[in-house]
């Protein structure tokens, strides 16, 4: 292939930079992205980038971190916008014109016009510092000096005036749809800042550092609210994709092992040969399950999601009870139930309609589990499998261990899912190796290892 | 070579009644020129079969279809051999010796070609659709792979049949299951996604012509709306085509809260989704 010299190794930059994010891309796959580079040509970055998403990747959600490194590797331009020298006093007096511009953009809901503005934006309000070390290219900046959310109003009223009143019906969903453009546009600013940034401190640092991980690798506990919503919509598709493995499980353990009485028996008329090996017959029952989540601030994202995830596998199982707690404990399976859960609200509903905390608002893991123990303990029997989801720390309070002994000598199975690394177990107040003496516990950080833990451990 | 640019994928589907994405485009280009199968992802109603079947048409080429379920396996697949045909054969033959009988019963007279052999034999041009792929087994997997990378199929009998042209192939999946990690490697993926805002106007307009545009117009932005949702399940391309459809029907020339709560049923299949939609949508407020 002859390319212009550096698309090569542009193109092994960015595989680089994808691998380092955890997508998984063979020399094979690098070198039909080259082909596909030479079909298709330079000129149309857009084809381009397609191009190279079609011979690069293998699932959807690598593609939010697929688009933001291929901008960094692929830039729209190099340098600012036309640098015809516009100096640092120019942007407060052209600020109004851009907000003028950009209101007029939002309104007819050009795409084109956003992205020069997203570029004109960050190169007049964008950058800070004036020596070479320490300068560089702010979106948090930009975005709070323009201002684009107070536009709201304006743009609305435009495009109503254009209207003349005839919109009808659909007009009540303006505001939502301009709200979505100005969202928009702030992505587009963020991804040219990263953009100007990585022209100063080199792409391929920026490219590990500043692209955010696909969804199942974020880690639950500093996942923010837009992330675990994102999460919350995976949690559908990813049980039905457990379910499948649940059910190939259960066949598979259907025709299990070999029932060696019967099998002996059968084989006294064979002269003690044994010609028909009898299988172990099953019992069909549905395995139980009990949910233990710390739903306390730090590690509410991590509950809820795995609350959620266990509800939309409830067929799988004769009985699902959840409890929750933060320092008391209390059940809160008919807050789950099918259908009716708003999964966007749980975490609030059920601090607000179950009793979770006594005299204050920490959790404490040994007064919760004593409380259960004592409580509910009925829920816990021979088929019961019992999951524990928290960080097993207890504000220093006494873990309690006799009470999970006791629930877990009458349970089937107990384990603890911790959403800590695995490093910092026993750190401060974690009682975690504690814990872990008596039951058994995993490190569960993102959606990655919580689905291959839910597939292995989850009984059948 | 079926195709000469990007655009030209484009405009020649968009003759058979598919307007493709620029995404879809360049995809589709690319496995025609790089010899590639092509794996389509995306929720259900996109256009994922029909995506295949408008190439093949473009193509002149005969479609050849292998549509996946639980439990499909090599003979349904792959080939099997004709056992009635052969008892037949051998009972009419029945003074022939063993090596006469033999030669010719497994011969490719009684040979019963499933999907994937169809597509491989022949001349002519052909389109292989696998469709629905997630919903096989992961031994059916195997066998694809051994297809897909080598378009060549061995039965033993009668040796390696290999392709003389290549089919193109399209496989589709709505990822209930992981397909296993080589079989993406072998394929370009392409994920369809739901179209932009200007895209669904199109197909709406193409599908639905006796629709005024106005009209039109909304009914794509009731739909970008309810996507936004948090639905079990949001509508897709086909429920917004059928839902252009009943409005001409009903004769509805402009969207109001009565049409939109009458007609919600066609676009959402879940009745707390449409309770939801409702209450976002203040219908009762009307």
């Amino acid at each position: 292939m002859n390319a212009p010299a550096g698309v090569t190794e542009r193109l092994t930059g960015l595989v680089g930079a994808l691998r380092a994010h955890g997508v998984r891309i063979g020399t094979g796959e690098t070198v039909d992205a080259a082909q596909a580079m030479a079909a298709l040509g330079l000129t149309d970055r857009e084809l381009l980038r397609e191009g190279l998403a079609a011979t690069l990747l293998h699932s959807t959600g690598q593609r939010r971190v697929f688009d933001p490194v291929f901008d960094l590797y692929f830039p729209r331009l190099v340098g600012g916008p036309m640098s015809e020298g516009r100096e640092s006093d120019a942007p407060a007096a052209d600020r109004e014109e851009l907000r003028d511009r950009l209101a007029a953009a939002l309104a007819a809901g050009d795409r084109e016009t956003l992205e020069r503005l997203a570029i004109e934006a960050v190169d007049g309000f964008g950058g800070y510092g004036s020596s070479p070390g320490s300068d560089g290219w702010s979106s948090y900046q930009t975005l709070d000096r323009l201002r684009p959310q107070t536009l709201m109003a304006r743009v609305r009223d435009s495009v109503r005036a254009r209207q003349e009143g005839a919109a009808g019906f659909a007009d009540r969903l303006l505001e939502d749809e301009i709200r979505r453009r100005i969202e928009v546009f702030r992505a587009l600013v963020a991804s040219e800042a990263r953009r100007r940034v990585a022209e100063r401190r080199g792409r391929d640092e920026l490219a590990r550092r500043a692209v955010a991980p696909t969804a199942d690798r974020v880690d639950f506990l500093f996942a923010g609210r837009d992330r675990l919503a994102e999460l919350r919509r995976t949690v559908q598709p990813l049980a039905r994709k457990l379910a499948t493995r649940l059910a190939a499980r259960r066949r598979r353990a259907a025709r299990g092992t070999i029932d060696l009485r019967r099998t002996l028996r059968g084989s006294l008329s064979t002269g003690g040969v044994p010609m028909k090996p009898v299988l172990r017959r099953r019992r069909p029952v549905r395995p139980e399950l009990v949910l233990l989540c710390d739903v306390s601030g730090s590690v509410a994202g991590f509950s809820d999601f795995t609350m959620l995830l266990v509800q939309a596998l409830h067929d799988q199982f004769s009985k699902v009870r959840v409890f929750a707690f933060v320092n008391r404990i209390d059940e809160v399976t008919g807050l789950l139930v099918h259908g009716t859960a708003d999964p966007e609200g749980l975490g609030a509903r059920i601090r607000s309609e179950a009793t979770l905390t006594g005299w204050h608002g920490s959790s404490d893991y040994g007064v919760a589990f004593g409380e259960f123990a004592e409580r509910y303990v009925d829920a816990v029997g021979p088929r019961t499998t019992v999951f524990v989801l928290g960080d097993a720390r207890t504000n220093m309070g006494d873990p309690n261990l006799p009470a999970v002994r006791r629930f877990s000598e009458r349970a089937r199975r107990v384990y603890w899912l911790n959403p800590e690394p695995l490093s910092q177990w026993g750190t401060g107040d974690s009682a975690a190796p504690e814990y872990a003496e008596l039951v058994e516990m995993h490190e569960c950080r993102n959606v990655l290892q919580l689905s291959g833990l839910i597939g292995r451990l989850l009984p059948v | 070579m079926l195709f000469t640019s990007v655009d030209d994928v484009s405009a020649r589907l968009a003759e058979t009644g598919y307007l493709a994405s620029p995404a879809v485009a360049t995809t589709v280009f690319l496995a025609d020129r790089l010899g590639k199968p092509l794996l389509v992802e995306g929720p259900a109603g996109v256009g994922k079969t029909e995506l295949a079947k408008a190439v093949a048409q473009v193509a002149g080429a005969r479609l050849v279809r292998l549509q996946c379920y639980e439990g499909v396996d090599e003979s349904r697949a792959l080939y099997e051999w004709n056992h009635a045909k052969q008892l037949l054969r051998i009972s009419a033959g029945r003074d022939e010796t063993w090596d006469e009988a033999r030669t010719d019963i497994f011969s490719e007279e009684f040979l019963l070609a499933r999907p994937l052999l169809t597509a491989i034999r022949g001349d002519d041009p052909k389109v292989l659709l696998i469709d629905e792929t997630d919903k096989a087994d992961v031994e059916v997997e195997g066998l694809l792979l051994e297809v897909l990378s080598d378009f060549q199929v061995t039965v033993p009998e009668l040796g390696t049949i290999t392709a003389t042209s290549r089919p193109f192939v399209v496989l589709t999946s709505n990822a209930s299951r992981e397909l296993s990690e080589a079989l993406r490697r072998r394929c370009l993926f392409l994920h369809i996604g739901f179209p932009e805002e200007e895209l669904e106007r199109r197909i709406v307009r193409l599908k639905v012509p006796g629709l005024d545009a106005a009209l039109t117009e909304s009914v794509v932005r009731v739909v970008g709306a309810l996507r936004e949702m948090d639905l079990r399940k949001v509508p897709s391309v086909a429920e917004t085509i059928d839902w252009a459809r009943t409005l001409l029907a009903l004769g509805a020339d402009t969207l109001d809260g009565t049409v939109v709560r009458d007609s919600l049923g066609v676009l959402l299949k879940h009745q707390d989704d449409i309770l939801k939609a409702a209450a976002k949508l203040d219908l009762d407020a009307m």
